[in-house]
C-alpha cells in the first residue's frame, strides 16, 4: 500500500475553484487525514464516480488538462494520477496536449458522411482562415442539419449554434404519432405544460397496475431494445426486477454517437419529461432506486432542458424519496459523456461513468445482475423507454395494433443525406425503405446507396427500396435497422470518400482493448485507402474477409463485431473497388 | 489436473469429458484435458483483462468464440479448440500483432505465429507502434515497440500486486500506449522499482537493463545462463529469489510465480539490490 504520489505541478487558483464547485459536497479528504489507496473493487464505491464531471471542470476552465490541475483532482478523488491521465486522454473533449492554441475555444466539425457531403471540408477552410480552433469530430448527432457545428467554450457554455433555429418537425400534426406527438407541441421547459398533454398519466397508471402487471404488459408488447441490438425489453426488466442486491440502476443511454443518429436528441430536447417519467416508471417497476442519464458531451441544449426536468419533476415530488406518494425512492442525475463513441456499449459506458477508461468489459456477467457499480442495472435506449408510456397507457394489444407480428410497434428513423426533407420521422415497422424516403419528400438525385443502420450498419441499394423495415426483414436481407439511420447518396457523391472515412472512423473509435479490433481497424482503414477507386485485387479481398472473420468472431464488443461490414457491403454490392 | 470434488463441473473439450473445480476456467479445463492454448495477456496471478483474444474457443450455443482464460466452465458446456473458427482467430490475432509490434525477443509469440501460419507480410506499409526505447534509469528499460498492449504490467503495478498504480493505458484505440501521467518519466512518477511489471512482460518490452546492454553487445546468451534459487536477505519476508547468472555475474532476477510469499512479486532491493553484490550500482 501505498499513499498517491504526485509531480511538483501545481494547479492554479482557478482550477481548484472549478473543480470544488463541479464537486460540491463531493469533496472528502480533508476530513478522511491520511488516506491509502485502497484496491480493487473498493475504489470503485469511493469518488471515482466524480472524475468526469471533474475534468470536464478543469477542461473548462483552463481549456486543457493541465497537469497542475489533473494533480488536484487526483488528490481530492484519490485516483492515481496515471489512471486519471489514462482516463483525461481516453476522451476526444479533453486535451492532454500543449500544441499552440489548444486552450481556445474549440470549434468542432462533424466530417462524417452526411456532413462530408455537404459542405464540412468548405466549412473547416474557411474557419481555420479565420484563426478558429477546429476539431474534425465524428459524427455530432445534427446530421439533418449539415455541415454540424459544436462549439466547446473555454470559460464560456458549450454551444450548437444551430439550436437557435426554430424546431421543425416534419410530420408535425400527424395524427398517427406515437412517440413523437408531443414534439414541437409541449414546451420542453415546462412541467405544467407536460401535465397539460398528457403528461405522467403513465406513471399514474404504471403505479395502479403494478410492476408484475407492468413487467407483462412490455413482454406482451413485444417492445426490443431500440439502441441497436434489439433484444427484449420485458426480459431485461424483469430479469432486475429478481435480481438480488439492495441498490439498483436505471440508466438512460444517451450517448448517442452512432453516425448518422439524432433521434434521441430531439426528443430529449423537445420532450425531456417524457424520458424522466419513462425513467420512473422502470425505476418502481424494477424496484431500483437510483437513476443516470449518461448523455454525450457534445448535447448542451438537451442537457440542459433534463437537468431543468428532474428539477421540476423533483420540485413537484415526482423524483426524490416518496416518488408520487408510491413510498418508493428515485433519484436521477445527470451525466456529461466526453467525446467516445464507444462509451454508448453499455458496460464501456458503466466504467466511464464510473470513472475509469471506457472500456467494454467482457460479457457474461450480464447488467443485468452486474451492470453499473457492479450492481443489477436496466440500461435502455431513450427511444426503447418512450415505447413503454403508450404500453403502459393503452395495453400490450392496442400497442401491438401497429407494426408487425414480429416487429410490433413504431420506429424512429433519423433520415439524412440526399432527401428533400431531412429529419426524424416515426413510422409503424413494417414501412418499406422507399416509404421513408418518400415521406422526407423523396431522393435528391438517383438514389447511389443508402446506408441503413449507421457506420456500424450497411449499405443497401436502389435495388432495396420494397426492403420493408423490420427486425426480422432487414436481417434477412443481410441488414440492419441498427439504431434508425437511413442516409441516402445519389450518384454525385464519392463513395470512396465515404467508406474511407467510415474505415476511419472504426480506426479513431476502436477503444484499443482487443487485438482484432485495435489492429484490424487500422489495416482495413490502411487497405481501403490504399485501394481508392481501383479495382480490389482477389488476394486483397481474401484478407479483407479474413480481417471480417477475426473481428466478428473474436472481437470483445460490438464496434469490433461490426466495423467491417459496412465496409463490406460496399465491397460486395461494387460501390467501391470494383472492376472498372 | 482433473479434480473430482463435490463441486467439480464437467465440460466437454473437443469431445472429451473432463472435470475440473467450479470457478475453474475454459482454460483451466483445456489444460486439465491436455490441450495446448496460447496465451498472451493471461497470467496465473493476475485479474484475466482478456484483451488479446488469442486464447479464444467455440463454445456451442455462443454467436462468437469465447476467450477461454477468463470464461468460467459451467456444467455441460461444449467447447472446441480446434476448429477453422478457432485457428483462424488465433492466427489472424498473432498475425495482426506481427504486422505493427516488434516480437523479435517474444519467442512463444513467434513459435505460435508460426504453428498458426501468421503472415503479418501480408499487409501493405501498415502502421506499427514506432516507439523509441525509454532508458531512464540504471534499472530497467521500456521499449514499447515491443509492446502488445496485454494490460499485464498495468494490472502488476496495480491491483494484483504493487498497489502502486505508477502506469495506466493511456490514449485510445491503435494509439493506446503504457504510460505515467503525462507521460513524465519513471523516476519522476510514482514507480518504486519493483519491477514487477518487468517480471510479467511476455514480450521484452520491459526488460532489465543489464539484459538490455548485454543484447546491445550482442553478449546476451540465454543458453549459457544458470539460474540458482536462493531466499532473499533483505528482511524478513522471506521471498524466493531465482538468480540468473551469465559469465559469474547476475544478469536478472526473478522468483516463481507459483510462489507463495511472492506470486512472483518482489521489492526493489529482491530484484535489483544485487547490484550491490558487484559493487556496480552506480552505473
Ligand atoms: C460501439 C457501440 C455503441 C453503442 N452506442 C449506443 C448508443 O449510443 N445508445 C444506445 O442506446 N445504445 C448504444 N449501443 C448499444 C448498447 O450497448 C445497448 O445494447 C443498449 O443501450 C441497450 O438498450 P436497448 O435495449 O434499449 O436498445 C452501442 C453499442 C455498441 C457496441
Ligand atoms: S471490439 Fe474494439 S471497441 Fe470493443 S473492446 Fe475490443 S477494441 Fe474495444
Ligand atoms: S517497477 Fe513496480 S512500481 Fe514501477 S512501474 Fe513497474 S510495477 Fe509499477
Ligand atoms: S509493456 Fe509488456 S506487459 Fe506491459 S502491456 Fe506492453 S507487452 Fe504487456
Ligand atoms: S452530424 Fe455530421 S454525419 Fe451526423
Ligand atoms: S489470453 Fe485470453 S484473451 Fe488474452
Amino acid at each position: 500500500m501505498a499513499d498517491l504520489h504526485f509531480t511538483d505541478a501545481v494547479a492554479t487558483d482557478g482550477e481548484r475553484v472549478a473543480i470544488d464547485l463541479a464537486l460540491g459536497d463531493n469533496r472528502a479528504t480533508e476530513a478522511e487525514g491520511e488516506r491509502v489507496v485502497r484496491g480493487g473493487a473498493s475504489r470503485r464505491r469511493g469518488l471515482r464516480h466524480l472524475l468526469l464531471p471533474a475534468l470536464h471542470a478543469l477542461q473548462k476552465e483552463s481549456g486543457w488538462i493541465s497537469p497542475g490541475g489533473l494533480n488536484y483532482v487526483s488528490e481530492v478523488l484519490q485516483v492515481p494520477p496515471a489512471e486519471s491521465y489514462g482516463v483525461a486522454s481516453f476522451y476526444e473533449m479533453f486535451r492532454v496536449d500543449t500544441e499552440p492554441g489548444h486552450d481556445d475555444d474549440v470549434v468542432h466539425v462533424c466530417i462524417d458522411p452526411a456532413c462530408r457531403i455537404d459542405g464540412a471540408d468548405e466549412l473547416i477552410a474557411s474557419l481555420e482562415a479565420e484563426g478558429k480552433h477546429v476539431h474534425r469530430s465524428p459524427c455530432l448527432g445534427q446530421c439533418e442539419r449539415p455541415p454540424a457545428v459544436f462549439i466547446q467554450g473555454r470559460k464560456a457554455p458549450d454551444v450548437v449554434p444551430a439550436d437557435a433555429e426554430p424546431f421543425v418537425l416534419p410530420q408535425a400534426g400527424d395524427g398517427n404519432l406515437q412517440l413523437l406527438k408531443r414534439l414541437g407541441v409541449v414546451d420542453p421547459t415546462s412541467l405544467e405544460s407536460y401535465l397539460e398533454h398528457g403528461g405522467y398519466q403513465a406513471l399514474t397508471r404504471a403505479l395502479e397496475m403494478g410492476p408484475e402487471a407492468v413487467l407483462e404488459a412490455i413482454t406482451d408488447a413485444g417492445l426490443s431494445g431500440r439502441g441497436g441490438a434489439a433484444f427484449p425489453t420485458g426480459i431485461k426488466w424483469t430479469a432486475v426486477r429478481e435480481a438480488e442486491g439492495a441498490d439498483k440502476h436505471i440508466v438512460a443511454n444517451c450517448d448517442e454517437s452512432e453516425p448518422g443518429t439524432f433521434k434521441d436528441r430531439m426528443v430529449m430536447e423537445h420532450d425531456p419529461f417524457a424520458l424522466v417519467e419513462a425513467m420512473t416508471i422502470a425505476a418502481v417497476t424494477t424496484g431500483a432506486s437510483n437513476g443516470w442519464i449518461y448523455i454525450r458531451g457534445e448535447y448542451p441544449q438537451a442537457t440542459g432542458r433534463l437537468e431543468n426536468a428532474i428539477a421540476q419533476a423533483r420540485d413537484a415530488g415526482l423524483l426524490g424519496d416518496d416518488v408520487a406518494g408510491s413510498g418508493q425512492s428515485f433519484e436521477l442525475e445527470v451525466r456529461r459523456g466526453a467525446g467516445a463513441y464507444i462509451c454508448g456499449e453499455e458496460t464501456a459506458l458503466f466504467n466511464s461513468l464510473e470513472g475509469f477508461r471506457g472500456e467494454p468489459r467482457n460479457k457474461p456477467p450480464f447488467p443485468t445482475t452486474n451492470g453499473l457499480f457492479d450492481q443489477p442495472t436496466v440500461i435502455n435506449n431513450p427511444e426503447t423507454l418512450l415505447n413503454i408510456v403508450p404500453i403502459v397507457l393503452e395495453g400490450a394489444e392496442a400497442y401491438r395494433s401497429r407494426g408487425t407480428e414480429r416487429s410490433p410497434g413504431t420506429r424512429l428513423f433519423c433520415v439524412s443525406g440526399r432527401v428533400v426533407t431531412p429529419g426524424l420521422y416515426e413510422h409503424a415497422f413494417g414501412a418499406t425503405l422507399g416509404d421513408v424516403i418518400a415521406a422526407a419528400g423523396g431522393a435528391e438525385g438517383d438514389v447511389q446507396a443508402v446506408l441503413l443502420g449507421g457506420a456500424a450498419g450497411s449499405f443497401v441499394t436502389a435495388d432495396s427500396m420494397d426492403l420493408p423495415l423490420t427486425l426480422e426483414a432487414t436481417r434477412e436481407a443481410g441488414t440492419t435497422l441498427g439504431s434508425g439511420v437511413v442516409m441516402v447518396f445519389n450518384a454525385s457523391d464519392d463513395l470512396v470518400d465515404v467508406c474511407q472515412r467510415i474505415a476511419e472512423f472504426f480506426k479513431n473509435e476502436s477503444c484499443g482493448q482487443c487485438v482484432p479490433c485495435r489492429v484490424g481497424a487500422v489495416r482495413q482503414h490502411e487497405m481501403i485507402v490504399a485501394i481508392g477507386s481501383k479495382p480490389m485485387p482477389q488476394d486483397k479481398r481474401d484478407l479483407h474477409e479474413d480481417m471480417v472473420k477475426v473481428m466478428a468472431d473474436a472481437s470483445i464488443c460490438g464496434l469490433g463485431h461490426t466495423a467491417a461490414s459496412a465496409i463490406k457491403s460496399a465491397l460486395a454490392l461494387g460501390l467501391i473497388g470494383a472492376d472498372q | 489436473m482433473t479434480t473430482t470434488t463435490e463441486t467439480a463441473v464437467t465440460i466437454s473439450v473437443n469431445g472429451s469429458d473432463v472435470s475440473v473445480a467450479a470457478g475453474d476456467t475454459i482454460l483451466d479445463a483445456c489444460t486439465a484435458a491436455g490441450v495446448d492454448t496460447p496465451t498472451i495477456c493471461y497470467g496465473p496471478t493476475l485479474t484475466p483483462v482478456n484483451a488479446c483474444r488469442v486464447c479464444v474457443v467455440e463454445l456451442e450455443g455462443s454467436r462468437t468464440l469465447v476467450p477461454s482464460c477468463s470464461r468460467p466452465v459451467e456444467e455441460g458446456m461444449v467447447v472446441q479448440t480446434e476448429t477453422e473458427r478457432v485457428n483462424h482467430s488465433r492466427k489472424m490475432v498473432l498475425e495482426f500483432l506481427g504486422s505493427g509490434v516488434d516480437l523479435s525477443q517474444a519467442e512463444e509469440i513467434t513459435g505460435w505465429m508460426q504453428q498458426y501460419g501468421a503472415q503479418p507480410e501480408r499487409y501493405d506499409n501498415p502502421e506499427r507502434m514506432n516507439e523509441e526505447v525509454k532508458i531512464q534509469d540504471d534499472l530497467y528499460v521500456r521499449d514499447y515497440d515491443k509492446c502488445v498492449l496485454c494490460y499485464k504490467c498495468v494490472e502488476a503495478c496495480g491491483d494484483d500486486a504493487q498497489h502502486t498504480y505508477a502506469i495506466s493505458v493511456s490514449g485510445r484505440g491503435f494509439g493506446a500506449r503504457i504510460a505515467t501521467e503525462f507521460d513524465v518519466s519513471l523516476p519522476d512518477s510514482a514507480c518504486v522499482y519493483c519491477g514487477n511489471c518487468v517480471a510479467v512482460c511476455p514480450t521484452n518490452a520491459l526488460q532489465f537493463k543489464t539484459e538490455f546492454d548485454l543484447r546491445k553487445m550482442e553478449n546476451w546468451r540465454p543458453e549459457d545462463q544458470s539460474v540458482t534459487t536462493t531466499v532473499c536477505s533483505y528482511c524478513g519476508v522471506g521471498c524466493n529469489l531465482e538468480l540468473h547468472t551469465q559469465d559469474e555475474r547476475i544478469v536478472k532476477v526473478t522468483s516463481p510465480d507459483d510462489h507463495s510469499v511472492t506470486w512472483g512479486n518482489l521489492c526493489i532491493k529482491g530484484r535489483f539490490g544485487w547490484q550491490y553484490v558487484h559493487g556496480d550500482s552506480d552505473g
